[in-house]
């Protein structure tokens, strides 16, 4: 129901426009009766009318523009000649056509305005010529008893009295004209008449106008009868009142000086801020605030619905379509979603490539669908919604989905990104190289679902844009392309940061979250997988790129504090690094030199409150290029427990025992941890043991095997290893975490019972002798292995065994 | 056929560049600096609300950097439609040259002058260095 409103409206507004167009046309007609473009027009507007009425129900609107029109088609054809009571007759069938939509405006409805005498009138007219070119002042006559009907108001007399002062001023006019001129306020009066009773209670005013509108009604132009009816409705704001049109670089040239505006703000909310002046300070808040209002009202402005990109779609993808002999249905939804206009003027070519990319290459062959249970109709959905102060774009097909491995495969052929490189990546991560340059060429396009024509190109103009887009895949399902796009272009809210003594500013749109931390504390410190920094975020780990060291500036000072801005990156997420937050703030995007373009980190200049430049960092490129290979996937775990094994890295469980000693036992040797009651220990022999699980299972006390004070609480901690059916329980203190080791900065420093010693986590932490241990409580355990493997293993057997070992390890 | 040139000096040399395409002549700007720029860009300067680059001619040139403390001054000159702020030590006058007094760079000259040098005036006071600005300003 609502879209209906939103057409009616549309038709109102544009009927307004076009019939204000008309009747100067009309006008200019009468002077030059023989102007085949005026007519043409006057006949294109009517027509429009006519069938959009019809179209949306309003039967006498129809009505009404049907005679009429067929008067024009008559003139049009030549079949008659303009001439006075004819303009006056379509004159009058304008003023009904406006009553009629001023009354559709305010309630929607046709309601009773009466349209017979006009239609009659001109029916009269039209009959008249078939006997051509005669224009008898009797025509328009035997209409005009008619009308005088249904006026049984107040109105009349303004009127009587008119018609007693219209005649000296169509004087100038041809002698036919005399009699038709009396008629004509008459005439005209029933229509404007009816909708101001209705929509306008007071009758007076109207009356008070009347004497000033007849007369140029009978002269010359007839837009000015209209302007009492619409006098009360400016009241309410009609539909052709409440828009205008404006010069599109006049908006920009708003949108630059609020620009500006913004800037100058930012510089005195700064200078606000270093003085103690409370009405400076007040000031300085209600300009901020004006700033913003103002800034959201001309940004307003320019918002175009994306449906002004989508018209040319349907036909695009028809033509596509049957081209390549698909068959697709195309979805559209959204459309009324708003963009800047700069930026939807961006998008187009790359959305028109996505689309025909989808059609083309998405959708298989009807019989391919068919046989893989699919309807022979594609379907095509483009999609548009706001989510997080972006706006979001997808189009999605229901095709054959791309291909992962494909994609990979080509990636390494073409020397892209090694095997190795590739076979660390995750699927989504494999999609978005075909959006690296140079995957694009026309080989591509038969190997791999031909998807990769250029995309490359499609990515560099989103992101000149501010934007993302992204791909999900499903093999056989369909392809879903992503574009995220910022609502405006000039202006965003930032983050600026600093770095090496200079401010730099992140767009706020990739920024997750901002994590402080102090070098001081031991938790909560950047780790390190082989070289590469990374933290623990919520028990995931994120890579992170340290901004000095992509701006190879000198290094950290080890103790200074730091904070790791998270950030969102195509489909990856990672910390940056950086020296200090100040705030966040509204900057304006300065294009940057094409110069600096090519260095491939920054999206642009802005100028901070105190007039400094500052540059805007690109979160993409610098992901791009410090992610690329495994590091990108180092969030996923367990994947990366998995190779820690293979490389030096070796993750550890952290253990405390008694006198604040750390122990470390490598997690490939840790089964379970759990708490068992101290009571539950009996013993064998001189040995400990608890029941656990049904069998026996000793027990080793690590402070007792490694020397130290044992502890007396009423809980023990262990950590169970088992291997084969066998199990040895060893009782920490506390479990304190799990961390990454190197093994490469292993110190050989231990003593019995122990492999050597390291820094975890800023501790000397000892590393445990697993198999001493395990021997120390069950000498046996080890026995059922080959002598020489066993001796082989001294140490690292956990490590080696760590297939055997019950896959089952649960946090206590 | 005379020409214009606006002229300055940088480590004691005169340079010209034709006068159309300056913009202007300022005293030395903060300057933000751009990490992992090209060898030459000196920075980012606010030139009225508009972000210009600033390219330090002594690194074009091959010169040593300026002695600390000494400030160099910038001319604007367009390059297509850019602006972009020439760091130089001191700003000179504008002189009328004529073609008659151009000659090419000498062949003796370093490549990197070379490159960014279209050629040289004499002059009576001496020889005034034509510079290209385009090739002086790419990156």
């Amino acid at each position: 129901m609502e879209d209906l409103d939103e057409i009616v409206h549309e038709f109102l507004v544009e009927s307004h426009e076009n019939l204000d167009q008309l009747d100067s046309d009309l006008v200019a007609l009468e002077g030059a009766p023989e102007s085949r473009e005026l007519l043409g027009s006057v006949f294109r507007t009517i027509h429009t009318i006519k069938g959009t009425s019809g179209f949306l129900a309003f039967n006498v609107l129809e009505r009404l523009t049907h005679v009429g029109e067929n008067l024009l088609v008559q003139l049009r054809d030549g079949k008659r000649v303009m001439d006075q009571p004819t303009t006056d007759v379509l004159l009058e069938m304008v003023d009904g056509v406006r009553a009629l939509l001023r009354h559709i405006e305010s309630d929607g409805t046709e309601g009773d305005v009466d349209v017979a005498p006009t239609v009659a009138r001109i029916q009269a007219v039209l009959d008249g010529a078939t006997a051509p070119a005669a224009p008898e002042a009797a025509e328009p006559e035997p209409a005009t008893p008619e009308p005088v009907e249904p006026e049984p108001e107040p109105v009349d007399e303004g009127t009587v009295a008119r018609t007693t002062v219209e005649p000296d001023e169509p004087a100038p006019t041809p002698d036919d004209a005399g009699t038709a001129e009396a008629d004509l306020p008459q005439q005209r009066r029933p229509e404007p008449a009816p909708p101001r009773r209705k929509t306008v209670k007071k009758t007076p005013p109207p009356a008070v106008q009347q004497p000033s509108e007849p007369p140029p009604a009978a002269s010359e132009s007839a837009p000015h009868p209209v302007d009492p009816g619409e006098a009360p409705a400016e009241a309410t704001r009609g539909a052709a009142d409440g828009s205008i049109r404006v010069d599109v670089d006049l908006l920009d040239a708003l949108m630059r000086q609020v620009g500006e505006l913004v800037l100058a703000r930012n510089a005195i909310t700064r200078l606000a801020d270093n003085v103690a002046d409370v009405d400076l300070a007040r000031a300085s808040q209600r300009l901020s605030l004006i700033a913003s209002e103002l800034q959201e009202g001309v940004m307003k402005t320019r918002m175009q619905p994306i449906e002004h990109v989508w018209s040319k779609v349907p036909r695009m993808v028809r033509d596509v379509a049957a081209a390549c002999s698909r068959q697709v249905r195309l979805e559209m939804t959204g459309g009324d979603t708003e963009l800047d206009r700069s930026l939807l003027e961006a998008i187009k070519d790359p959305l028109t490539h996505l689309i025909r990319n989808a059609v083309d290459h998405g959708i298989e062959p009807p019989e391919d669908r068919t046989a893989a249970g699919k309807p022979a109709k594609g379907l095509v959905s483009l999609r548009a919604y706001h989510a997080g102060g972006q706006v979001v774009v997808e189009v999605i097909d229901d095709g054959k989905g791309i291909d992962s491995d494909r994609v990979a495969a080509k990636a390494v052929e073409k020397g892209l990104r090694t095997a190795q490189q590739v076979a660390s990546m995750g699927q989504a991560e494999l999609l978005q190289l075909l959006f690296l340059p140079g995957f694009s060429t026309a080989e591509a396009v038969t190997n791999v679902s031909g998807r990769g024509v250029g995309m490359d190109v499609v990515r560099t103009k989103i992101e000149a844009i501010g934007g993302t887009v992204d791909i999900e895949s499903i093999m056989g399902r369909g392809t879903t392309w992503r574009l995220r796009i910022p609502l405006t272009l000039a202006i965003m809210p930032a983050l600026t940061i600093e770095c090496d003594e200079q401010l730099y500013a992140i767009p706020q749109v990739s920024l997750l979250e901002l994590v402080a931390l102090d070098a001081q504390t031991n938790d909560g410190s950047v780790e390190w997988v082989r070289g590469a920094p990374v933290y623990r975020l919520r028990g995931e780990l994120l890579p992170l790129v340290d901004l000095r060291e992509v701006f190879s500036g000198p290094a950290r000072e080890g103790d200074g504090r730091t904070v790791i801005a998270v950030l969102q990156a195509d489909t990856q997420r990672f910390g940056l690094m950086v020296d200090r937050v100040l705030n966040t703030e509204e900057i304006v995007v300065k294009p940057l030199s094409a110069r600096l373009k090519s260095i491939g980190l920054y999206a642009g200049a802005t100028l901070l409150g105190d007039g400094r430049v500052s540059l805007i960092l690109d979160v993409q490129a610098i992901a791009r290029r410090c992610m690329n290979g495994e590091l990108g996937e180092a969030d996923r775990h367990d994947q990366d427990a998995q190779s820690d094994v293979e490389r030096d890295i070796e993750q550890v469980l952290i253990t405390a025992i008694g006198e604040d000693r750390r122990i470390a036992i490598p997690l490939s040797a840790v089964t379970r941890l759990e708490k068992l009651p101290a009571a539950s220990v009996e013993r064998v022999a001189n040995r400990e043991v608890v029941q656990y699980r049904g069998a026996i299972t000793p027990v080793v006390r690590l402070s007792n095997l490694l020397g130290g004070s044992a502890s007396t609480g009423e809980e023990l901690t262990v950590v169970v290893y088992t291997r084969r059916d066998r199990s040895v329980a060893i009782v920490v203190e506390e479990i304190i975490d799990i961390v990454d080791d190197d093994t490469a900065h292993h110190s050989d420093l231990g003593d019995r019972g122990l492999l050597g010693s390291t820094v975890l986590k800023d501790r000397v932490t000892e590393l445990l002798d697993v198999h001493a241990a395990v021997t120390a409580g069950d000498p046996y355990f080890f026995d059922d292995e080959p002598a020489d493997e066993a001796t082989e293993a001294q140490g690292e057997v956990p490590a080696q065994n760590g297939a055997h070992r019950s896959g089952e390890l649960v946090g206590v | 056929m005379g020409r214009q040139l606006a002229t300055f000096s940088v480590e004691g040399a005169r340079y010209g560049v034709d006068v159309l395409h300056v913009q202007e002549a300022l005293r030395f700007q903060a300057r933000t600096p751009v990490p992992v720029a090209p060898p030459g860009v000196a920075g980012l300067v606010n030139l009225r609300g508009q972000v210009v680059l600033a390219v330090d001619l002594r690194v074009k040139l091959g010169l040593p950097p300026l002695a600390q403390g000494v400030e160099p001054m910038m001319v604007v000159v367009k390059v297509g439609s850019e602006p972009v702020s020439l760091l130089v030590d001191e700003i000179g006058d504008v002189i009328d040259v004529d073609d008659s007094q151009f000659e090419t760079p000498p062949d003796t000259l370093d490549a990197a002058l070379r490159d960014v040098l279209v050629g040289a005036y004499k002059l009576d006071g001496g020889l005034l260095l034509a510079l290209d600005v385009e090739a002086a300003t790419a990156a």
